[in-house]
């Protein structure tokens, strides 16, 4: 299948900004289910709300546009319901980790498998640039004009901290490694959490006179570096981007069948 | 399979946003915006089908065709016709 037979061409254009690095996943996420040949008929996709939740309305698969924060309670019930389903949840970096943070490590320490993509901007694009948990010590945000003072966190360290089976990251230059990486977390059976670093020019850019799209892009370029590089070792500021975690653990789903047909034995 | 050729960029007028993406990151220097801030291949001869600028726009507006296929969505819209 083409790369457009899986969109729903009506809605198109979308409604991000020019630049938005959102856009740049949802086109590597549809050539990654391209090339893993899936059919649109096996894939859920689950949202919140966020301009990068809206990513929901313009692919053609099963799709749910729920509620601010709480993507993964909704794809929690999506998936124990229908385990047979893939499911993918794309959030922002507000959406999985400020109001929804309880529920990330939660999904994450069950090992639910689906594939949480967060797709961070490090502000609240959507509702007009407030600064998030991943702005981060010393940026401007609408609501931090006299610089910010919150610290951020670390979303890999954390998803690994929290149990997660399958942990990377990449950014919107790195888009070989994007599709990649989705790839790998899509066929990964458990919970893989992917984070991308992506680019808000209207608002984070704006606010942090970090110029054009493709000039954030070119940040993400010269700040990141493979996991494990000499690079790292002699600059220890840059982010490191790859896959961090991939591993066996019993996965949820496959866990509850099993309870369930012990619970049934000698009736 | 022989060498990969280029057909033709197709660019979705429609859908380009002028971001300028595909022209910052083309290494053969290929793309420009045009005077209403859409992105156009101005040196075809360059370019050497690495299709980054496809996997790089945002807007899913760019198509680089090559000698061994034919666009998807040209095809679609052809047998609509018939
Ligand atoms: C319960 C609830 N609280 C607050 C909001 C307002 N709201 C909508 S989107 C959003 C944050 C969006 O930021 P993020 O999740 O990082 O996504 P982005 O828009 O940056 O892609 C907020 C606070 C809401 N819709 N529902
Ligand atoms: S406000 Fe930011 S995140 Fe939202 S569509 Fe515009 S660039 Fe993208
Ligand atoms: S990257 Fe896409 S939207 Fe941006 S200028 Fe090029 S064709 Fe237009
Ligand atoms: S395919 Fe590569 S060389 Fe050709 S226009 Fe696109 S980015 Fe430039």
């Amino acid at each position: 299948m083409a790369v457009k037979d899986y969109i729903r061409q009506r809605f198109f254009p979308h409604i991000w900004c020019p630049g938005c690095g959102h856009g740049i996943v949802l086109n590597a996420l549809l050539r990654a289910i391209d090339q893993l040949g899936m059919s649109k008929n096996e894939i859920v996709m689950v949202s919140g709300i966020g301009c990068s939740s809206r990513i929901s309305g313009y692919v053609d698969f099963h799709t749910l546009h729920t509620l601010h924060g709480r993507a993964l309670a909704f794809a929690t019930g999506v998936k124990m319901s229908m385990p047979e389903l893939n499911v993918i949840v794309p959030m922002g970096d507000g959406d999985a980790l400020a109001i929804g943070g309880n529920h990330f490590i939660h999904a994450a320490r069950r090992n639910i498998a689906m594939t949480a993509i967060i797709m961070n901007n490090r502000i609240y694009g959507m509702t007009g640039g407030q600064y998030s948990p991943l702005s981060g010590y010393g940026t401007r945000a609408t609501t931090a004009p006299y610089l910010n003072i919150d610290h951020d966190f670390d979303i890999a360290e954390m998803a690994m901290a929290a149990g997660a089976s399958f942990v990377a990251r990449t950014t919107t230059y790195h888009v070989r490694q994007m599709a990649d990486i989705l790839k790998e977390a899509i066929l990964h059976e458990g919970f893989s959490v992917v984070e991308i670093l992506s680019q808000c020019p209207t608002y984070f850019g704006r606010k942090n006179k970090m110029g054009s799209a493709a000039d954030m892009m070119e940040m993400f370029k010269k700040n990141t570096t493979p996991i494990g590089s000499e690079a790292k070792k002699e600059n220890p500021d840059l982010i490191e981007r790859g896959i961090f975690v991939q591993k066996d653990v019993p996965e949820y789903c496959s866990e509850y069948d099993k309870l369930i047909e012990n619970a049934m034995k000698g009736q | 399979m022989g060498k990969v050729k280029l057909k033709e960029h197709i660019i979705n007028r429609e859908w380009c946003k002028g971001c300028g993406i595909c022209v910052h990151f083309c290494p053969k220097n290929v793309l420009e915006l045009d005077e209403t801030d859409k992105g156009v291949a101005v040196r075809p001869e360059d370019c050497i089908c690495c299709k980054l600028c496809e996997l790089r726009c945002p807007d899913l507006a760019i198509e680089v065709l090559t000698e061994t296929e034919t666009s998807a969505l040209v095809k679609s819209e052809e047998a609509a016709e018939v």
